[in-house]
């Protein structure tokens, strides 16, 4: 735990101190992927198991943010139109270009 | 008995509890349904919350008392995404180029799509920042979010939602368009479903899975690094 709070500290400082326009945790993750890829911890690893455990448990943490929707049903109803929409056109156009995008590089290759 | 009720409503116990417990009550339903794809336990544990919020006559401010408590790992959890990433990355040199291109591609397609069909459908401002992340995991999205000056708990049901679509219609889609490829399939679902995409990847088969975890993952990064682009671009 103490390395996933490490590398996020590191990240939110990061983040304020050179202005970037990224969130301070992704940094954390970027830090902490490149110490893995460096250290290469054993499989057993408290860190490792830490956040395996975390993940596991990773929707529990969307409860508190996503009951804030209880609060904003009104503005929801009002733009109900444009959140369905865009969900839905947004939703389906990201899959599809990705999909489509890497079935037509990976064929290219294959083929050459 | 209004003593009990002030101290229900000012301690943070009670959200913390509350959420546990909701959680756990979420679990419970996917497990008795066997899995349908509809039992989120997210949705189901929103909606327990919800429900006694309104039976106790809390506030959403005096449930966050304790619900930050919960939030405020969230930020360490997405530290922690790097280790899926780092057990994926062995497949990072095998299909490095198509991902390369694919996913800051799909990434962006997500990102503008979302903000133009809010602005064309008459969404205002902060809605259109609020859309912009959605295709984020979540923990990344609220963060994007509210770096933006979007809305980050209204943007934290959209990916939820966007994670169910994916889970309930993506491999749908994707046979329909004839995409075969376990691993296109995979990239696919983990770039416009984050994490609930994965775990449908993940239940199809594990090569899927594994490239929707590390599509999630890199989706998650280039996300937080065009947002802010994206909407000064269309702003």
């Amino acid at each position: 735990m103490m390395w996933l709070l490490g590398c996020q500290l590191v990240g939110e400082v990061m983040v304020r101190s050179l202005d970037l326009p990224v969130p301070g945790p992704v940094i954390g993750m970027v830090i902490l992927f490149g110490l893995l890829q460096w250290r290469r911890p054993d499989t057993g690893a408290g860190l490792l198991r830490v956040s395996d455990r975390v993940l596991r448990h990773l929707q529990l943490l969307f409860i508190p943010p996503g009951v804030g929707i209880v609060a904003y049903l009104g503005a929801v109803r009002e733009d109900a139109l444009p959140i369905t929409g865009a969900l839905l056109v947004s939703w389906l156009a990201g899959l599809v270009a990705v999909g489509v995008l890497v079935a037509l590089l990976t064929r290219r290759r294959s083929a050459a | 008995m209004s003593e009990a009720m002030d101290y229900l409503r000012s301690s943070p116990l009670t959200g913390v509890v509350l959420t546990l417990a909701a959680y756990r009550g979420g679990l419970e339903v996917k497990r008795l349904s066997r899995n349908h794809p509809l039992a989120q336990p997210v949705l189901v544990a929103i909606a327990i919350v919800g429900v006694a919020m309104w039976l106790l006559d809390i506030e959403y401010d005096e449930y966050l008392v304790g619900g930050s408590v919960i939030a405020f790992f969230l930020g360490p959890a997405t530290v922690a995404l790097a280790v899926p990433l780092h057990r994926e990355a062995h497949h990072l040199k095998e299909l490095a180029v198509p991902m390369l291109v694919a996913i800051p591609v799909g990434a962006f397609v997500s990102i503008s799509t979302g903000v133009l069909m809010v602005r064309v459908l008459g969404g205002g401002d902060v809605l259109e920042r609020t859309m912009a992340p959605k295709s984020a995991t979540t923990p990344i999205a609220i963060a994007v979010a509210d770096h933006v000056a979007g809305n980050p708990s209204m943007v934290a049901v959209f990916t939820i939602v966007v994670g169910m679509l994916g889970a309930v219609l993506g491999p749908t889609v994707l046979t329909l368009l004839h995409i075969r490829d376990r691993r296109a399939r995979g990239l696919a679902l983990g770039a416009a479903s984050h994490g609930i995409g994965t775990s449908r990847a993940l239940h199809e088969d594990p090569t899927e899975g594994a490239f929707a975890g590390l599509s999630m993952g890199l989706t998650a990064l280039a996300t937080s690094l065009l947002v802010p682009l994206v909407i000064h671009l269309l702003g």
